[in-house]
């Protein structure tokens, strides 16, 4: 079977750089294809890097407060670009303060994002969601 | 005496160069019109007949030669993301020497192929896709190149998944290559291979197709397109062989009638501690050409990249008088400077076709305001620390006034994005040998060597009006390098 390939990065201005190699470490492990991106990455960089790849999820991080505003617009563009269905996933502290995360997730998903992960998720739990999501484990 | 001939068949000019082997040293230079349309061998025997009134008559042990004749290598490259296979296409085809007609994206539509019809490129480029990415846009492709009629030869380097595909959909009506892809995974450039097939093309059967092949007894061997030789040779200059030491890192520019190529020997890796670099790495070898920037053909680029009142200043001449004059360079593209004033007017010219042709090379720098504070957002080359220059082309090396032309090539307090050199050395190919000493470092490199070092005739230090760098130059970030504006 082929692999499932991600994209993942951490979006907008933001640097913070340790979450993400975590995950990066912890997608590859789990048997994934994944093309990470880094830090501070525009919407742009994420939708090329899905259409080259052919990816089957873009996993986008946001640790700074500003996550809202970077991530509006993402599902709209890969509309555009031709990226129909493709999963987008959303995770960190997408925004600032202690917002009820209830509120939060149901902001994101009318945004477009298929999940959106609480601070805190272990990487354990996104992987799951993946397998779920694009019916990995179905022969 | 043992004396070797180096052939440069351009468009307009055959130039010969000779060389001594055995005193290391060059015997002279000349140059003659050539005649493609009938016979290059008329004009290598002019310019032979030219080069041995200086010398005397001369026997050649060996001969070769590059071409830029009849067009030089055209080619058409296709990939699928602009700013990633797409721009990978377009590297890999400029530093293998050829001319891009045009670089498509995504999937090509009937317009396209009737485009590449009408062009007939001498070979067509096809990329798209990481391995095991997206295949659907190259086999597109493939098939709208394959019912396009006309039989030039194909390279495939693009997603290895769907390269026996290509193949088989290109095969019958192409000559068809296949090559590991461009970029096989996500932001990694491998280039080198398809330069590799793309040079063995042009030897197979370029220079055949060109009405070169008629010199050819003559030559031990045509060996490559002239930006080929010329990359060979600032390769040579900057790295050196095992005996003989290189001067270093360089950046090299040749500003032509109809485009200015600049050439970068050098790593230009982000030099702080807390710079992002974005977009792709670049070559380490790297070729740009500007089919805007020329002193002729192309001087109306010129002013539309830095705007007639800034050039008009520069030559000291009123505006209206140098649109004036920039009008007859247009459509008397063989005209020399007469007297001061159009002196005056080439060296502006020259000024900002350096000016605008390393500034679209070099990288830029950008300061981007986060949470932690100030990062740097980087993409393409650092070469601020870059200490030397190449320059070459008509238009500098018949002036005394090199060093404050090839001055342009410097950081500009103006635009302080730009990563160009702060500092810098300028060494001029006053005796057009470049391109003659890439050849000769085929067989000879420890000999050609030498005497470039020689022989480029070196100008002093040039230094940019900037200060040195400080952490407070504000540069507004943009869309762009990060995602959002600030």
């Amino acid at each position: 079977m082929k692999k499932a390939t991600l994209i993942i990065g951490v979006i907008g201005a933001d640097v913070h750089a340790v979450g993400n190699k975590i995950l990066y470490r912890a997608f590859l492990d789990a048997g994934f294809n994944v093309v990470n991106l880094g830090v501070m990455v525009s919407q742009e960089e994420f939708i090329a890097a899905a259409i080259e790849a052919d990816a089957d999820a873009i996993l986008v991080s946001s640790l700074y407060g500003q996550g809202e505003l970077d991530c509006r617009g993402l599902r709209e563009k890969c509309d555009e670009a031709g990226l129909k269905d493709i999963l987008l996933y959303v995770g960190g502290n997408v925004v600032i303060g202690k917002q009820n995360f209830a509120d939060v997730e149901k902001r994101f998903k009318e945004m477009g994002f298929n999940r959106v992960f609480a601070p805190g998720t272990l990487p354990e739990v996104d992987i799951a969601a993946l397998h779920e999501d694009l019916k990995l484990d179905e022969a | 005496m043992r004396a070797v001939l180096l052939i440069d068949f351009g468009s307009t000019n055959t130039k010969v160069t000779a060389v001594d082997l055995d005193t290391e040293s060059l015997l002279g230079t000349a140059a003659a019109y050539t005649t493609v349309e009938t016979d290059v061998g008329e004009g290598l025997a002019n310019a032979i007949a030219i080069l041995e009134k200086q010398t005397g008559k001369l026997d050649f042990v060996e001969r070769y030669a590059c071409s830029s004749a009849a067009g030089g290598l055209r080619m058409i490259a296709s990939g699928l993301v602009p700013e990633l296979t797409a721009e990978a296409a377009k590297m890999a085809s400029l530093g293998a020497g050829a001319k891009i007609l045009k670089v498509y994206s995504f999937e090509m539509t009937e317009d396209d192929a009737d485009e590449i019809r009408a062009a007939k490129p001498d070979i067509v480029l096809l990329v798209g896709g990481t391995d095991g990415g997206n295949t659907d846009c190259i086999v597109h492709n493939a098939k709208l190149i394959a019912g396009v009629g006309v039989p030039f030869p194909v390279v495939v380097a693009g997603n290895r998944n769907a390269a026996k595909q290509c193949r088989e959909i290109l095969e019958p009506t192409h000559q068809t290559y296949v090559c590991e892809n461009v970029m096989p995974k996500f932001g990694q450039i491998n280039i080198e291979p398809t330069q590799k097939q793309i040079r063995e093309i042009f030897l197979g059967r370029i220079v055949q197709a060109k009405g070169l092949s008629e010199a050819s007894e003559l030559i031990s061997g045509i060996l490559m397109p002239t930006p080929s030789a010329m990359m060979k040779a600032m390769q040579l200059l900057a790295e050196g062989t095992e005996d003989e030491p290189g001067i270093g890192e360089l950046l090299a520019v040749d500003v032509g009638g109809a485009t200015t190529d600049v050439y970068t020997i050098a790593e230009g890796k982000p030099g702080k501690a807390n710079t992002v670099y974005k977009g792709l790495p670049e070559p380490y070898i790297k070729r740009t050409v500007e089919g805007d920037v020329g002193m002729r053909y192309s001087v109306h680029g010129i002013v539309d990249a830095c705007g007639i009142g800034k050039l008009a200043k520069l030559a000291g001449i009123g505006k209206d008088r140098a649109q004036e004059m920039i009008d007859y360079l247009a459509a008397h593209t063989d005209a020399l400077p007469q007297d001061d004033e159009w002196e005056r007017l080439d060296h502006a010219l020259a000024s900002m076709a350096i000016d605008t042709a390393v500034t679209r090379h070099v990288g830029k720098l950008e300061e981007a305001y986060t949470m932690l504070g100030v990062t740097y957002v980087q993409s393409g080359k650092d070469m601020t620390n870059c200490r030397q220059i190449v320059v070459t082309g008509g238009s500098l090396i018949h002036t005394k006034k090199t060093g404050e032309i090839a001055a342009h090539a410097l950081f500009d307090p103006e635009n302080p994005a730009s990563l160009k050199p702060r500092r810098s050395r300028i060494l001029v190919d006053r005796k057009y040998i470049l391109a003659g000493m890439g050849l000769l470092s085929e067989k000879y490199p420890e000999i050609a060597l030498r005497i470039m070092k020689r022989e480029l005739s070196d100008e002093g230090e040039q230094v940019s009006a900037a200060p040195e760098p400080k952490e407070t130059n504000f540069v507004p970030m943009t869309q762009g390098g990060c995602g959002m504006p600030i």
